[in-house]
This record gives C-alpha cells, sequence and structure tokens, in this order.
C-alpha cells in the first residue's frame, strides 16, 4: 500500500523549473487563451525596491474556461451584505440566485438574546415569473417590500438586483425610495446584476457604494471607548470575526463597527465614529475606507488577523495610530499572554509539516493572508492566486496609477465624495501624520501579495480547474486551498484540500485562538493515514512525476 | 386547513431551472453541462451540487457581461463550445440557457447551428453531441429543468434507425444509490436497459477513478441513440407535464410504448414497477425482490406499533412527495400536510391518487372529533409550510436539509431525503426506490421516533 511518505516525496522544489511549468500549463491552450493566460501566470520575482512582475488580473474569464468565479450579485448580496442580520436583503429576481445564496458562506452572528431580529436564516426573494418578466417586476417588488415591513418590521430593507431585473428595466432605486418614504424605514437598492464587472468584485463595490451612500453616516451617537476603530473586510466566517472581537476587547480597543461580520444596521450607520478604519480584505472593502477619509477625516490601515504574528503585528500597528503607552503595554501584554499556547502548538505541528508545501488560490487577500499561517507552521507556499483580486491586490497599491480601467469596470459607479460640511474631521494632523510615517508607519497601503512570496513561486490569478490539476501533478503540495467547488477534484488526486472560503466546517483561524485552530487542523489533515488509502496518479505511474523536472 | 399567501417567496422549497438540467446532463457519459449566461449561475449551482454530492462537479459558463447582456452572447457561446471541445475533450455539451440569455431573447438552436456550420467549414466535422434547452429560471423548479434536459437529449439525439431489445428508463432525479439499484434489478431480471440520466458514477465515483477531465460512468450517447427504437420506456413521474415528458416524446415520435407510474416508493408503487418488469420480460420477479418484499411488509408490521397515528410533514419535489406519502401511508402515518415549491397542476390528483382508502385520517383540530384530510398544496416555501405545521402537531418531518429550521423548532426528528442535504454526510449514497429503498427509510424513521421518544424521557431507557 503507498505510504504517506511516499506522498510526501514530493520533488526537490529546486529541480522544477518554474518557467517550464508556465510553458506546460499554457500548452494546451488555443493560441488566444494561451496569449491571455500567459499575462495571468507569473513566475514572482521581487525587485529591491519591492516591485513585484506585472500580472493581468480583473480581467473576464474565458468562456468555457471553468472558473472559480462567481458573479456581481454574489460579491454585493452573497459577501458584503450577507452577514448583516437585522436587516431584510431581498432578492429581487428569480428564486435561483436567492436560494443559492442562503446562509451558504458559514458567516456566523450572535444577536444579543433570542428575541433580537436576525433574518440571517432566511431567504427573501420576488421570485419573479414569466409574466413579470414581460410585464415588469416593479409592482411586484413594491408589494414584496410591503409584505416584508408588515410581518418582519425590520430596521432597513435592502433589495438586490438579479441579472433579468436590469434587463426588464425595473427601476428598483426609484421603488426601494418611494417605500422609504412610506414606511418610514432606510429602504435602498443595488444594482448588481450578475452580467456586471468581470466576478464577484464588481459587487463588492456596489455594495460598498450603496452602504455609504444609504446607511454610513446616519446616526451621530458615540460609542464609549478611548480606541474607537472600524474593522472592515471581516466577514466571521466560521467566527473568525468572534476571535478578533475577543482579543481587541482584551486589549481595551473598542470596535465600532464590522463590515460587515456579526453587524448591524445601527453598526453602519455609526460607523463613522470611528477614529480608525482597519482593513482585512482589502479587494472587498477599501472604496468604503476611502470614502470614508475623505468625507469624515478617519484614516485607514491595513491589518491581518490572519496568523498569529500577523495578528500581533496588526494589534501593535493600532496602538501605534492611538500612540498611547497605555495601549501599547496592554498589546504587548496581551500579545505575551496568548503566544504562549501559540507557541506551545506551532512547535509541535512543525515536527510534523516542516518543509511541506502548500498552495492557495482563494479570494481576494486569503490567499495571501493564509500564507502566514503556513509559514508560521514552517510549510511553504510554492503557489498562489486569487480567484476575484485586481492587481494592486498582488502588486501592492503602488501601481493603482498604472491600472487601465477596462470597460467592464467604467460601468460600475464611482461616487463623488466631499467632505461632511458638519461632520468631517481630520483624526491626524499633517504634521502627526507625517510624524508616523518617519517612524516608518504606512497609512493607506497594502504591499500586496506577491512582494511576500518567494522569487520563483508561480503566481496564478483566475486559475482554472485545468491548471488546477496541472499544478498538483507537477508540484505535488502537501495541502492545496481553494473552496468547495475544488475541493472533492483535488482530493481525488490524494491531496488534502482544505477550504478557506467557508473553512470546512471549521473555524475560527484569525487571532491566537484561531491560529492554533489552524495549526491543529492542517497537521491532522496532512497528516492523516486517510491518504495511506489512495494512490496519486503520479504513484501509479511515475513517469508523469519526473516529467516535469528540470534537468 | 387553509395556507396564508404571500406576493414574496420566504425560505423558497424549489432550486432554478437550469440546476435540474445541469443534474440531468451530468449523467450522459463524456457530457459537460454548460450555462449560456453569467457565471455566477455555473458558479452557485457547481458549488450546491458538489456541496450535496461532495464530488466535483463541473459546469461550464459563457461568462457573459454588459456588453453582451447588450448585444448578444452567440460568440461567447461559440468560444465556449469551442473551449470545451478542445480542453475536455467532451463527447456531449448540454447548454442550458438562463435568465439573462432568456431575457435578451438568444437564439440557442440557431447559434448552435450556424457553430456547427462553422466548424465544417473550418474542416472539423467531428463534433461532441450538442444539445440545447430552455431553461428560464422565471418558469418551473429545477425539476422542470431537469425533465426539459432529458426530453431536450433524446429528443436532440435518439434515433429509431435500429430497434433494439432494450427498455428506456427514465428515472428522473434520484440518488447515485437509486440509480445504481434500478441498474441491479433490471440487470437482475435479464433486461438490458437505458438509464436516462445515470450520474451513479459521475456524481459518486470511487477515489481516483476520476483523474480523467471528465468522470467515467453516465448514460453511453451510443445507447441514448438508440433510445428510439426500444421495446418500451418507464417514466417515473405522477406530475410530469406532457411537454416535458421524454417518454411521451419517444412514443409519439417513434412509437415506443410508455409506461408511466410515480416513483417507487413503497410497497404499492414498487409493486407497480416490478409488475410492469415482469410483463416486459416474461421473466417472474427474481426471489431477491420476493424475498425483500417479504422482509418489506414483515417490518411494516413489526414497526406499525411505533408508527401508527404519527403525524408528518412532508415536502419537496412534487414527484418525491407523491412516493414518500404513498410509503407514509401504507404503514399508518398520517400525512397532515404535503407540500411543493412545483407547480405542475397534477400535485393533489397524484397525492390523492396514492392516499386514496388507505391514509389514515388526520384527526382535526384539537377538542373535534372530525376528521380531515391531508393538506396538500402546490408553490409552498418554508414560511407556509412553518405556518401550517405549527398548527398540524407534527410528530416528523421528511424532506430535504432547507426544513431543519423547522424541525428545530418544532422539536421533532426531520427524516432527511432528496435534495439538497447540506448538513448530513452520504447524501449520495441515501437509497429511496424499491423495497429494499423504503425498507432503509422505514428503519430510518421508526430509529428516528424511538430515538426522539427515548430523548424526552429524563430517564435513560436503553430497551424501547
Amino acid at each position: 500500500m503507498a505510504a504517506i511518505d511516499d506522498r510526501s516525496a514530493a520533488p526537490e522544489i529546486e529541480s522544477i523549473d518554474p518557467n517550464a511549468v508556465k510553458k506546460e500549463l499554457l500548452s494546451k491552450y488555443p493560441t488566444k487563451v494561451a496569449r491571455k493566460r500567459a499575462k495571468q501566470i507569473i513566475i514572482n520575482k521581487v525587485g529591491d525596491d519591492c516591485a513585484a512582475p506585472e500580472i493581468g488580473a480583473n480581467s473576464r474569464a474565458i468562456p468555457g474556461i471553468i472558473t472559480q468565479r462567481g458573479c456581481s450579485y454574489a460579491g454585493c448580496k452573497g459577501v458584503v451584505l450577507g452577514p448583516t442580520r437585522d436587516f431584510v436583503n431581498l432578492t429581487h429576481g428569480p428564486i435561483g440566485c436567492g436560494f443559492y445564496s442562503w446562509l451558504t458562506r458559514r458567516n456566523q452572528t450572535r444577536p444579543p438574546t433570542l428575541e433580537d431580529p436576525n433574518f440571517m436564516p432566511y431567504c427573501f426573494s420576488t421570485d419573479l415569473q414569466d409574466e413579470d418578466i414581460v410585464f415588469g417586476g416593479e409592482k411586484k417588488l413594491r408589494a414584496a417590500i410591503q409584505e416584508a415591513y408588515d410581518i418582519f418590521r425590520p430596521k432597513a430593507i435592502s433589495v438586490f438586483s438579479t441579472c433579468p431585473v436590469g434587463l426588464i428595466g425595473d427601476d428598483v432605486h426609484s421603488v426601494a425610495k418611494e417605500m422609504k418614504e412610506k414606511l418610514g424605514i432606510n429602504v435602498f437598492g443595488f444594482s448588481c446584476e450578475g452580467y456586471k464587472g468581470v466576478s464577484q468584485s464588481a459587487g463588492h463595490h456596489i455594495a460598498n457604494n450603496g452602504i455609504f451612500k444609504h446607511v454610513v453616516g446616519l446616526d451621530d451617537t458615540q460609542k464609549e471607548g478611548k480606541y474607537k476603530i472600524n474593522l472592515l473586510g471581516e466577514y466571521n466566517i466560521g467566527g473568525d470575526g468572534f476571535e478578533i472581537d475577543r482579543v481587541l476587547e482584551k486589549c481595551g480597543i473598542t470596535t465600532v463597527s464590522t463590515f460587515s461580520g456579526n453587524s448591524t444596521y445601527d453598526q453602519f450607520a455609526n460607523a463613522h465614529t470611528a477614529d480608525l478604519n482597519t482593513i482585512m480584505c482589502h479587494r472587498s472593502i477599501n472604496y468604503v475606507a476611502e470614502m470614508m477619509e475623505k468625507k469624515f477625516g478617519i484614516p485607514w490601515i491595513k491589518v491581518n488577523f490572519t496568523g498569529a504574528g500577523s495578528a500581533a503585528k496588526s494589534l501593535r500597528k493600532i496602538a501605534k495610530y492611538f500612540d498611547d503607552p497605555e495601549l501599547i503595554a496592554t498589546v504587548e501584554k496581551v500579545i505575551a499572554e496568548e503566544m504562549v499556547e501559540v507557541e506551545k502548538v506551532q512547535a509541535e505541528v512543525r515536527q510534523r509539516c516542516e518543509g511541506k508545501l502548500a498552495m492557495l488560490f482563494v479570494g481576494g487577500s486569503r490567499a495571501h493572508h493564509y500564507q502566514d499561517l503556513f509559514a508560521e507552521m514552517g510549510m511553504k507556499t510554492i503557489s498562489a492566486g486569487y480567484e476575484f483580486a485586481h492587481r494592486d491586490d498582488y502588486e501592492g497599491r503602488r501601481v493603482l496609477p498604472d491600472i487601465k480601467v477596462d470597460a467592464d469596470s467604467r460601468n460600475i459607479e464611482e461616487l463623488h465624495i466631499d467632505p461632511d460640511p458638519d461632520r468631517y474631521r481630520p483624526r491626524k494632523s499633517a504634521e502627526q501624520i507625517e510624524e508616523l510615517a518617519a517612524k516608518g508607519f504606512s497609512f493607506k497601503d497594502y504591499e500586496g501579495m506577491m512582494p511576500d512570496m518567494s522569487d520563483g513561486t508561480l503566481v496564478i490569478d483566475d486559475i482554472s480547474q485545468y491548471e488546477t490539476e496541472r499544478m498538483l501533478e507537477i508540484y505535488k503540495p502537501a495541502i492545496f486551498c481553494a473552496g468547495i467547488k475544488e475541493k472533492y477534484a483535488v482530493q481525488k488526486k490524494g491531496i488534502p484540500m482544505k477550504q478557506l472560503h467557508s473553512y470546512d466546517s471549521g473555524g475560527p483561524y484569525a487571532g491566537f485562538k484561531g491560529a492554533v485552530n489552524f495549526y491543529r487542523e492542517i497537521d491532522r489533515m496532512v497528516n492523516c493515514k486517510v491518504w495511506s488509502f489512495l494512490k496519486a496518479p503520479w504513484q501509479t505511474n511515475p513517469e508523469l512525476a519526473a516529467t516535469y523536472a528540470c534537468e | 386547513m387553509e395556507r396564508s399567501n404571500y406576493v414574496s417567496t420566504t425560505n423558497a422549497c424549489k432550486l432554478c431551472k437550469p440546476l435540474g438540467a445541469c443534474l440531468a446532463f451530468k449523467g450522459i457519459e463524456g457530457a459537460v453541462p454548460m450555462l449560456h449566461g453569467s457565471q455566477g449561475c455555473a458558479t452557485y449551482m457547481r458549488r450546491y451540487i458538489i456541496s450535496h454530492f461532495r464530488e466535483p462537479m463541473d459546469i461550464a459558463s459563457s461568462s457573459l457581461g454588459e456588453k453582451h447582456a447588450v448585444y448578444g452572447g452567440g460568440p461567447n457561446l461559440k468560444q465556449g463550445l469551442r473551449n470545451i471541445m478542445t480542453k475536455y475533450g467532451a463527447r456531449l455539451i448540454g447548454v442550458a440557457t438562463t435568465c439573462l440569455t432568456e431575457t435578451i431573447g438568444d437564439d440557442v438552436p440557431m447559434i448552435v447551428k450556424e457553430f456547427k456550420k462553422e466548424m465544417g467549414e473550418s474542416g472539423l466535422h467531428d463534433l461532441p453531441a450538442l444539445v440545447t434547452v430552455s431553461t428560464p429560471s422565471y418558469s418551473g423548479t429545477h425539476m422542470e429543468g431537469f425533465h426539459a434536459a432529458v426530453r431536450a437529449v433524446v429528443e436532440q439525439v435518439s434515433s429509431n434507425e435500429d430497434s433494439a431489445h432494450i427498455l428506456n428508463l427514465l428515472p428522473g432525479f434520484l440518488s447515485p444509490e437509486d440509480l445504481r439499484y434500478l441498474k441491479e434489478i433490471t440487470d437482475d431480471f435479464w433486461y438490458p436497459s437505458v438509464i436516462l440520466p445515470d450520474f451513479s458514477m459521475t456524481l459518486d465515483g470511487p477515489a481516483l477513478t476520476d483523474c480523467e477531465k471528465i468522470p467515467g460512468g453516465g448514460t453511453p450517447i451510443e445507447d441514448i441513440r438508440r433510445m428510439g427504437g426500444a421495446t418500451a420506456t418507464f417514466e417515473f413521474g405522477s406530475t410530469l407535464a406532457d411537454f416535458n415528458s421524454a417518454g411521451k416524446f419517444l412514443r409519439d415520435r417513434f412509437g415506443v410504448p410508455l409506461h408511466q407510474m410515480g416513483i417507487p416508493i413503497g410497497l404499492r408503487e414498487t409493486d407497480v414497477f416490478f409488475d410492469a418488469l415482469e410483463r416486459l420480460s416474461g421473466t417472474a420477479c427474481p426471489e431477491k425482490y420476493v424475498l425483500e418484499k417479504g422482509r418489506l411488509i414483515d417490518s411494516y408490521v413489526d414497526a406499525h406499533k411505533y408508527l401508527f397515528g404519527k403525524r408528518a410533514v412532508v415536502y419537496g419535489e412534487e414527484d418525491l412527495v407523491v412516493g414518500l406519502t404513498s410509503f407514509l401511508s401504507e404503514v399508518g402515518i398520517t400525512p397532515v400536510l404535503c407540500a411543493t415549491g412545483g407547480k405542475s397542476g397534477h400535485f393533489k390528483t397524484a397525492i390523492e391518487r396514492v392516499t386514496e382508502g388507505i391514509a389514515p385520517p388526520a384527526a382535526g383540530p384539537e377538542g373535534s372529533s372530525a376528521v380531515q384530510p391531508p393538506a396538500v398544496y402546490e408553490g409552498m416555501d418554508f414560511q407556509q409550510i412553518e405556518e401550517l405545521a405549527l398548527q398540524l402537531s407534527p410528530d416528523l418531518l421528511i424532506g430535504h436539509s432547507k426544513g431543519y429550521p423547522l424541525s428545530k423548532k418544532l422539536g421533532i426528528p426531520l427524516i432527511r431525503v432528496g435534495f439538497p442535504i447540506h448538513d448530513r454526510f452520504g447524501a449520495q449514497r441515501i437509497l429511496h426506490v424499491g423495497y429494499r429503498g423504503t425498507q432503509s427509510l422505514l428503519d430510518l424513521i421508526v430509529n428516528s421516533i424511538l430515538e426522539a421518544h427515548q430523548d424526552d424521557s429524563p430517564v435513560g431507557y436503553a430497551y424501547m
């Protein structure tokens, strides 16, 4: 029987020539497709100034080549607004879209009591029928909003447009406006039809715009707290947000709002009262941070609570921003306390995981963040890529001025934001910002994934299912990370596959306790005896293994 | 018992039409399902299907964007077809439309015809079979999409050039385990059969035989070609519309005799299937199944003391609910509510057919001695199911995972059957049909009731 050792006898990485791999990945494509994919498959090489090579990203998927990507509706309703519990998310369209986004991301939420509203287990839809497509769906939408109000009395109702809605010309915004006046609660719509943009990324932007335009800034109540931050781009999958909240609370840092894990309408309305925006997932939420800075004067910084080291670094960064010795001391104390268990488990799993290879193809920030966790276990990320990110998420925001805006992105509205005449209040003066910058503190910056990756690693944008299979055969990683769509195809090849969208049934993986969970889980997956019952194709056909080694 | 009517759908009890079409295409050998529309549809449906079967499920997409929504999706569809041909070596590509392409009015059969012509002109004649089906989500459920795709396949692939000594078996949407069992049965009757679709391998494949780009298994295309010349067609489904019935097409176009019957769940509906097999094959029912049936009846009797008078709410796909209701009535469980998200118009009649003269009458509201027939409703969502269930004081729910919140609320067991099952393991191996499937459902139900009974007691009784 094939033993685990066979599988871990992966080829020496040094013996694989990434150029040959790239050539191999492209070889089966028709010329036009190969030309396009060549720009999206990059051999990483970080320059002295931390500049990474240019990668093609955020361009349309190729018809017929099976992609991981979803649509604009999925990004808007499914990702950004789905985790909010106390407003009614009403899908305006036929039944499928609402059904498939019905609590499938494992976002968790925790209402203070069982009596508090929690609509997350619900799926509301106008369920458009033939006659609505022919005669228009506005009447039905109006009635559905009224009905949702009558039955559930929610704080707000948001309406999400699906493909046919835009095509038949339903004006969801005017219906929303009319119902808002009629019902006296906030009602707003999103034009997030599935065909907009090149991936779910467009939907994130649309969601950011809508929530900013219609909700942020409506409630000026000041929350108690000395150090008040917003946590942006944290969706509380598997309880990540709960763990981050625990750590922040322990440090004495107050989270005014989270966009949007475990969130409520009131948090959004009140978000502008925070003194710092911290961004977890840069791709899905940076728009809202930019807009809050312009309108309210709240600076933003990039943080990452995935990985114990990164979480510690992020806490220190927040403390440094507030520049308060008391906070700095508390943060150090908390980190020291938390790291005891972390280091113990790290040492334990390293014995079994050190040197093993990982691949990550997921999301718009996770493929980057999770590399830290693997590194803490002594595992090496040999290839990574995003599903829906843009060039700045790969190469860093330094490339923003050079990004060509194509027609698909141009169709997504860019809001023009002016400082709020009453509420614009710069949290730091120009001098303070300069002073912090001089100490190496970077605002509004995200250095991207590629500068953090080793030279010679392969960075692949929007990896196709075909490329996935080839990469597995060539590198035989110890673990592959992506989503449920890839899970079973990968595992059929005898390679453990960890879902980093919905975490299989696990989590949290953020923060310190999350890191410990992750180490243990990956250790279990990678070293589980169950794999010894499977034979991977290269075990039955050793020539396959040798083919890609460069002589 | 009257239900409330709502404008909106809250917690739907149906999925969308193209999903059903993709499932059906997946049951054909070497097939790649493709959705003509926005890529999100393919992604969402893949995710949903994969979570249930725990198997890879590829659905290609023509990935239309805003520009294509305005100017039409033809070029993308053609490019997609070409890429699937070269990359996957598909032997059949099943193209289902979506809301987007139906709304903009893309003429898919025409585009595919053009594509074939263009391929021919460029010297490529050995194309995969290309099947198109119209599946706008705003008209019907995943079951209409499933049946429409099966019908489209026989319409576009089958012929009667050769007459063949085969049985066409059109089972509808069953589990891979069900399909394997059906195959075993027809094999045991020594009667060659074509089961369409057959995803018993493609959606429940063994480890590592699956490294081909397209998993093995599925109804061979050659077999589908021969369906027009078959001896007979058995088609499961009591609520199937004529225009969506592949069996009716085969009968009307090629004169293949059609025997439509309900999904064989429970004793009587399974008897119908076995009787028909006996008549067709001229072979007596193999001893193995006579014994299975005998054991099933024996266990009906044994289970009677636990089940009689229990009240059940059954929901899900129309034909599945009909089959389950038939079975429940036989074992003395009272179906108090039969609900479906579908709207075939045949649901109530079908339920009446299987419960007539056998369903134990439900007692009326507490305090009244009146009995009432089961409430039977089409076009239901879980909001409506819950409202009725709260008044009907059921003892158990039977249906897919989406009924779990209701079962939790009522504190009663949920017997998981059908699709989607996302909160239990082994959904692809649930056996629903035949004597053996009925047996396993019966055991499951009795044990769930015993467990609930046990859990309700403060004492740890281990002898029930």
